[in-house]
């Protein structure tokens, strides 16, 4: 198994919580991304809250990277063509399916939602067998 | 105007979180999701770190008559399980394998300057817009099919 700082995922988990909790109790919208971006290019006035959102993911990220972090994040090979296929897939899935891994796992299943359950279990299953094609069969 | 700072804040939060457990290092991800492999549990403790705090929180928040800013809940009210879910969640596992970013991860990790988040997201971006298109041009043509058959 490799090597895991268990301490930071389990509290960046717990911020991820604490973030769509606020979302939530101060102004009652769901803190899922491909939802908030979805809305966001509709751009109608009254969605810009959700623009603000996404600039306070890129300041976190921000933050965390150049500021906090001992060291910066490993940068990961150049991958165009997973990158775009992917990137399309994830679009389409996301609308079709509404929701992603924050609104149907973290803030779906935080509401004890069967469909969101349904669909965490869908998209983890599909997604393990298409990492096991890629990196055992065709060894990408 | 307070909601907009919240929605900052919260942004900030989720951002933060999300580079702290190291979700914007999508070679962990797939690490994850590579269970026959060197598994990497990581993303295991994220979202069990995420859950379990909205499991708990949320009950409590959705006992408010109403948000502390805001005039009502925006939440889903549909609970049947359809096709377009399935078949939709099963697209977006296939592109989050195939990508090794979902939404959240790969939106922060254009703070990381190089061109994977770049490109995954103008991707994730058209692929939304292709289905809406879609998606709208197929209920336009079901609202003329059901007027020519009244």
């Amino acid at each position: 198994m490799t090597e895991v700082n268990w301490f930071a995922a389990l509290a960046g988990g717990m911020l991820i919580g604490l973030s769509a909790t606020i979302l939530l109790a101060f102004d009652g919208r769901i803190a899922g991304i491909s939802g908030i971006v979805n809305g966001a290019l509709q751009f109608k006035p009254e969605e810009n809250w959700r623009w603000l959102f996404i600039a306070g993911m890129l300041v976190g990220g921000f933050l965390y990277e150049y500021v906090f972090a001992s060291e910066s994040t490993p940068v990961s090979s150049f991958a165009p063509v997973a990158m775009i296929v992917g990137g399309f897939l994830v679009g389409i899935g996301t609308r079709m399916g509404n929701g992603c891994t924050s609104g149907h796992g973290v803030c779906g299943l935080g509401r004890l939602s069967f469909r969101s359950l349904v669909a965490v279990i869908t998209f983890m299953i599909t997604a393990i067998i298409t990492v096991f094609v890629t990196h055992h069969v065709i060894g990408y | 105007m307070k909601q907009k700072l919240i929605a900052l804040l919260s942004g900030l939060l989720f951002g933060f979180g999300l580079s702290l457990s190291q979700m914007i290092d999508r070679d962990r991800v797939l690490g994850f999701l590579d269970v026959s492999g060197d598994w990497d549990p990581t993303l295991l403790f994220v979202l069990g770190g995420a859950v379990g705090v909205t499991v708990i929180a949320f009950r409590f928040v959705l006992r408010l008559p109403r948000p502390i800013f805001g005039s009502k809940f925006y939440l889903p009210t549909r609970k049947d399980i359809d096709l377009p879910l399935i078949l939709g969640t099963a697209i977006f596992g296939i592109g989050w394998g195939i990508a090794g970013y979902c939404p959240g991860p790969g939106i922060t990790a254009l703070v990381l300057g190089i061109w994977n988040p770049v490109l995954f997201v103008i991707a994730f971006i058209i692929g939304s817009l292709t289905y809406q298109w879609y998606a709208n041009r197929s209920t336009k043509s079901d609202r003329l099919l059901g007027k020519n058959m009244g």
